[in-house]
């Protein structure tokens, strides 16, 4: 074991003891959970004969639910409580330290446990999560608990559906559809004049980092409240990078590759559709993947200066006002779904089409 | 004349005169309907039309003001009002820009910190990596109301909660490049760093630090750019804390639209000057480190 890991052993058998003296002394503690901390005092055994890493990771599903059955036994909870707590995220952490340890030498498989770390390590944050929130009584306004985001999302299903039709069917497809093509024809045409390529470069760079967002009221006031002021937003931010990333990748073919299709006698719209639109698709698709989630954020935020009384950001900011939390955070759960969805749509497609890319070949992107 | 066609600066020069007469002929279009409007009911007939183009270009709310206005208008709005007051421009733009360093400093930090534990344990790089690259796909920019809003309830308000949002954006860009620069350095190097018996500190200090300076200045370029989008967003839902983006919604409400206007083209400068900041800082730094130009 390394250092780190005897380090959390100790800690967890140790944490384990000690809330199992004061759980018995305060006699009313759920049965699991008692299971789960005797567990832990006699893992501290380890030392002497070593355990297997499974054992850490059955204790952490033991502490786990132990806690969650005591949250509704005690209104303030006591002590051993939060001890319990700290004794089931070491022990995951442990479990966690010796799974990736047994990658690492070779003894389980990259591709399978690979997977399982960040899911245990999300399913754990999303469990200490619920366990503060609940236990210590967190103000509901500051940070509701996982369960009860997900009974509101459950419980507004038709106002989250309403919303997303308007934020992201509606403002996003067609914002970003317009911008990426604009900025797509307008990096090949700029293409083919070298002295407006080295004007609009430093410019349309410069462009990019500029918080264009702010140009949402000014949209709102041009085309009116409704889902295409936001599309014009959408429109403005994605243009830029796709102009840049298309601009950069029309060079990537090589003098080389561009001297052969010459000796093909091909044209200029031969080289381009043959040589250098495929060379340049993975820059393409790079900017495709930026504005997936640009496009998201501009609508939302867009909608934060007037909307109709339906969307993704309108719903934020006004039951914000209205300090309903949990439903701010349903259509955040929404947001974040629809935007990796997106984005892992685009990714299937760059794999699909950039197949001959090394980046694609070699199984990562 | 011909290194000048050569370089960037007259192409540049010309794109950018371009889009100026542009944005003068858009003015003349689009305030064009109201200002006829305006004539009408005052009953001038037969303005000339050179008189009907200074008109659109001077409107008090137009529909698209023309640049003079707004540059007149920061110039007033800056230069020409008292720094400590509420219209003032410069006022604003202090408090967005407090927000943005701070919250700038605070992500970057945090983003090298985790950087430096993801590189060093295994475990945390598996576990923390795939989510924070995983976030970068979520429009994070949506919490930024509740985080005001939240941190307000309970009694936190002003620049913290808008540096908070800002960390949160900017610290993405930091643990990612960051990573990549500290991973830079390739087993040789290693392996040397090994046979010198140097410590895992010596190993940070000496050779992977100095190696991913170069990410960290990329990563912080557009962390930065970030750090002050966020501030300006988190304005938006503390309209009583002032900033560019309580000027920006104030003028949205208001029909102020040379107000907007000015507000956006400062808040360009802004990002504008910090961006190019950190670039100096960068070559700088790189000289101080010995690096070839």
């Amino acid at each position: 074991m390394s250092r780190l890991q005897q380090i959390l052993a100790w800690l967890s058998g140790l944490l384990c003891a000690v809330s199992l003296g004061m759980a018995l002394a305060a006699g009313d503690a759920p049965a699991l959970l008692l299971l789960f901390l005797t567990i832990g005092t006699f893992s501290l055994l380890r030392f002497r004969r070593p355990f297997p890493y499974g054992f850490d990771g059955v204790m952490l599903l033991l502490g786990a639910i132990g806690l969650l059955l005591t949250l509704p036994v005690y209104a303030v909870e006591p002590p051993f409580f939060w001890l319990s707590l700290l004794a089931t995220w070491s022990f995951a952490w442990l479990f966690v330290e010796r799974l990736s340890q047994a990658i690492r030498q070779g003894r389980l498989s990259e591709k399978l446990f690979g997977l399982v770390i960040p899911v245990v390590f999300g399913l754990v944050l999303l469990f200490v999560w619920e366990a503060v929130t609940r236990g210590a009584n967190v103000p509901q306004v500051l940070l509701p608990a996982p369960s009860q985001i997900w009974d509101r999302l459950l419980n507004s299903i038709p106002t989250l559906v309403a919303d997303f039709q308007q934020t992201f069917l509606k403002a996003v497809l067609a914002g970003y559809a317009m911008g990426c093509i604009a900025g797509f024809a307008v990096a090949v045409l700029v293409d083919r004049s070298p002295f407006l390529e080295r004007g609009l470069l430093p410019i349309g760079n410069f462009v990019s980092a500029l918080p264009i967002i702010g140009i949402a009221p000014i949209m709102v006031m041009w085309f009116g409240f409704d889902w295409q002021s936001k599309a014009a937003v959408v429109v403005a931010m994605t243009f830029f990078p796709m102009l840049v990333n298309t601009v950069a990748g029309l060079k990537a073919a090589s003098v080389m590759e561009r001297d052969l299709m010459r000796t093909y006698a091909a044209g200029y719209w031969q080289t381009l559709w043959k040589l250098r639109l495929p060379a340049a698709a993975p820059f393409i698709f790079n900017a495709l993947k930026i504005n997936s989630t640009l496009a998201l954020i501009g609508a939302i935020v867009a909608e934060f200066f007037g909307t109709p009384i339906v969307g993704m950001g309108f719903r934020i900011s006004t039951e914000v006002g209205r300090l309903n939390i949990d439903l701010v955070w349903a259509e955040i759960a929404v947001a974040a779904v629809a935007g990796s969805a997106f984005y892992g749509v685009i990714a299937l497609i760059e794999r699909a089409i950039t197949f001959w890319h090394p980046s694609v070949r070699g199984g990562r992107t | 004349m011909g290194r000048m066609f050569e370089g960037k600066t007259l192409p540049v020069l010309i794109v950018l005169g371009a889009i100026l007469a542009f944005w003068y002929a858009a003015a003349i279009w689009m305030n064009a309907p109201w200002q006829e409007q305006l004539n009408s009911r005052a009953n001038l007939e037969n303005v000339p039309f050179t008189e009907f183009v200074m008109q659109t270009w001077d409107q008090a709310k137009p529909l698209l003001p023309a640049p003079h206005q707004v540059l007149s208008e920061i110039w007033t709005a800056t230069i020409g009002t008292d720094i400590a007051s509420k219209r003032s421009l410069a006022y604003h733009a202090s408090i967005t820009l407090s927000a943005t360093l701070m919250g700038f400093a605070l992500g970057t930090l945090l983003g090298i910190g985790l950087a430096v534990v993801i590189v060093h344990n295994d475990a945390s790089n598996r576990s923390l990596m795939p989510w924070i690259i995983a976030s970068q796909t979520v429009p994070i920019l949506a919490v930024a109301p509740m985080v005001v809003v939240g941190l307000g309830a309970v009694g936190v308000t002003g620049l913290l909660p808008k540096a908070l949002i800002s960390m949160y954006l900017s610290f993405f860009p930091v643990v990612v490049g960051m990573v990549k620069g500290l991973r830079t350095p390739e087993s040789i190097q290693l392996d040397l760093m090994r046979t010198y018996s140097a410590t895992s500190w010596q190993v940070f200090s000496v050779l992977r630090w100095p190696a991913s300076v170069p990410f960290l200045f990329a990563s912080m370029k557009v962390g930065i750019a970030i750090s002050l989008i966020g501030a300006v967003v988190g304005e938006l839902s503390n309209s009583a804390g002032g900033g560019l983006g309580v000027r920006l919604l104030t003028g949205s409400y208001n029909g102020q639209t040379i107000q907007i206007w000015a507000a956006l083209l400062l808040a360009a400068v802004l990002a504008a000057v910090l961006v190019i900041a950190v670039g100096g800082a960068e070559k700088l730094v790189n000289r101080a480190m010995g690096a070839r130009a």
